[in-house]
């Protein structure tokens, strides 16, 4: 159970970039984070991740409070930020040098073949694709066995078509061992075909404007009208937000509304 | 005759444009200092030139087998390879030392490195009286002298490679929770390789710089001896052949550096690697 209670974080500017939020996610739940960019997604990820600190409230995981970076947490940026000098199986046994050779062997080649990428272990990561090496990336990620996995954008950067067979490619490596995943997109059709539950955010300060659960059965079918249903409803949500967000900037600044349209 | 002697030539050219380019590219490029020496040594030969101050080839090949022979060579050239090796040794040691502490720790950096950047804009060959009067006219202020010349270009790669550390990548040392010894091993250590090779580079071509200084400054043995001792004598052909040893063995020392480190860079994304793929 990843549980956030009345999480905010100011910056030392003191500009607000989350206010209160509360989150309650099961072991196992995939929860796809939305919202325009300034909505503070990606610093409530880097929160969980242990990568930097609240300033009030906080984040636990079954239990133990996050205070930094730990073993139960993973997470997966924009870029795949591997390391060029290692090769692409080094990349991946990154985590596990306190493993013996055997042990970690074994392990990154399980994971190697579970990526899809078998055979490929010897590249460099300049000799690789943005697909192959965002894949080396959650792999080097699921070889610490994490409880909790984020994603920041983790396919942003990639065509459509990579895209959705990553898409697909990440489910399949949730449904064999389900961690928590945690995943920040601005793509509605990424959230809809990733998500249990949707959560919508609002900028300025960062909060949660509404969340919902997607009940429809995976895999998930991208033609269904049910699918595009969803879609439609978290468009919707999201223009509630910008709209709410607008209404509540005018008053105090019109520029944050010039900001945002 | 001429025609048809033209019309092979011109049959096969277009049958191998791209090597024969790179071939003639060099032949170009040895046209004028080949073609300078040659005319040199037939002007001196047929007696057009004196060849007193300019000695032609043969005569400074003589010069140099005779050195050979008599050992004098790799006297003077090992006295000088040690004092380079030396010098460079302990410069690069210091140099790669103390930039990288200033790298990593911002009150160290804002200690010393407006010390050291002010002792760099003084001209290294300006110590050299200094140096003396402490440490005599020996080897260990020709040492010291070559070592003052290796270190600066070395801190400066090495402060500057380590400040540019991709933060990102920095961050992923974070995630998997590398104590701080190991984040210097596996990441820093790794990503600041080329950028610190490249300044090792450059300091040893200043060391060889210094240590011609170096060995002005009063010297028995040495390549650098034999410069002033040709000058001395009157013998511009004893100065052409430390002139060319040095410059050979300059280009070996760098080469081999070079050589030993390229397998540590293969990973390099750049056009160093996309050259050799």
């Amino acid at each position: 159970m990843l549980e956030l209670k009345s999480v905010s974080r100011v910056f030392p500017g003191g500009q607000q970039a989350l206010s209160d939020i509360n989150l309650e996610i099961p072991q196992g739940g995939i929860v796809a984070l939305v919202g325009g960019s300034g909505c503070g997604k990606t610093t409530l990820l880097r929160l969980i991740a242990g990568l930097d600190r609240p300033s009030a409230g906080t984040i636990a995981v079954d239990g133990s409070v996050i205070s930094g970076p730990s073993e139960e947490v993973g997470i997966i940026f924009q870029e795949p930020r591997l390391l060029p000098w290692l090769s692409v199986e080094e990349n991946i046994g990154f985590p596990l040098a306190h493993l013996s050779k055997d042990e970690r062997r074994e392990r990154v080649d399980r994971a190697l073949l579970r990526v899809g990428l078998g055979g490929l272990g010897k590249r460099w990561p300049r000799e690789l694709s943005g697909g192959q090496a965002q894949r080396v990336s959650i792999a080097r990620s699921l070889v610490a066995r994490p409880k909790v996995l984020l994603l920041d954008e983790p396919f942003s950067a990639l065509d459509a078509f990579t895209r959705a067979s990553l898409h697909d490619h990440l489910i399949a490596l949730w449904e064999a061992e389900r961690p928590t995943l945690v995943i920040v997109t601005h793509d509605v059709e990424e959230a809809a075909i990733l998500g249990d539950r949707v959560v919508v955010m609002q900028p300025h300060p960062g909060r949660i404007f509404t969340e919902f659960r997607v009940n429809l059965p995976r895999p998930r079918d991208r033609l269904d009208d049910a699918f595009h249903d969803t879609k439609r409803q978290i468009l919707k949500a999201l223009d509630g937000s910008l709209a709410t967000q607008q209404a509540n900037a005018k008053p105090a600044s019109s520029d944050a509304a010039a900001f945002w349209w | 005759m001429a025609v048809e002697a033209t019309t092979p030539e011109n049959a096969s050219a277009p049958g191998a444009p791209r090597r024969s380019s790179r071939f003639s590219g060099l032949a170009i490029g040895l046209l004028l200092p080949v073609g300078l020496a040659i005319a040199l040594e037939i002007a001196v030969r047929m007696g057009w030139a004196q060849g007193r101050l300019l000695p032609p080839p043969s005569k400074i090949y003589a010069t140099l087998a005779e050195l050979m022979a008599s050992g004098e060579w790799f006297r003077h050239a090992a006295a000088t390879m040690l004092r380079v090796a030396l010098g460079f040794g302990i410069g690069a040691v210091i140099g790669i030392v103390v930039g990288a502490i200033s790298g990593s720790l911002p009150f160290f950096r804002k200690l010393v490195d407006p010390t050291i950047q002010a002792l760099r804009a003084v001209p290294s060959i300006a110590w050299v009286p200094l140096f003396i009067l402490w440490l005599g006219i020996f080897e260990s202020s020709k040492i010291t002298l070559i070592a003052v010349g290796v270190f600066f270009p070395v801190y400066l790669g090495v402060l500057g490679a380590v400040l540019s550390v991709d933060r990102k990548i920095i961050e992923v040392g974070r995630v998997f929770r590398l104590s701080k010894v190991d984040l210097a091993r596996r990441i820093m250590l790794p990503a600041t390789l080329p950028a610190t090779i490249l300044a090792l580079r450059s300091g040893l071509g200043l060391g060889w710089m210094f240590v011609v200084a170096a060995e002005f400054m009063g010297a028995s043995e040495g390549l650098g001896f034999l410069l002033v001792d040709g000058q001395q004598v009157g013998r511009p052909d004893l100065i052409i052949a430390a002139l060319l040893s040095f410059a050979v063995l300059g280009f070996l020392t760098d080469w081999l550096l070079d050589l030993a480190t390229r397998p540590l860079l293969v990973w390099r994304d750049d056009l160093s690697t996309s050259e050799r793929q």
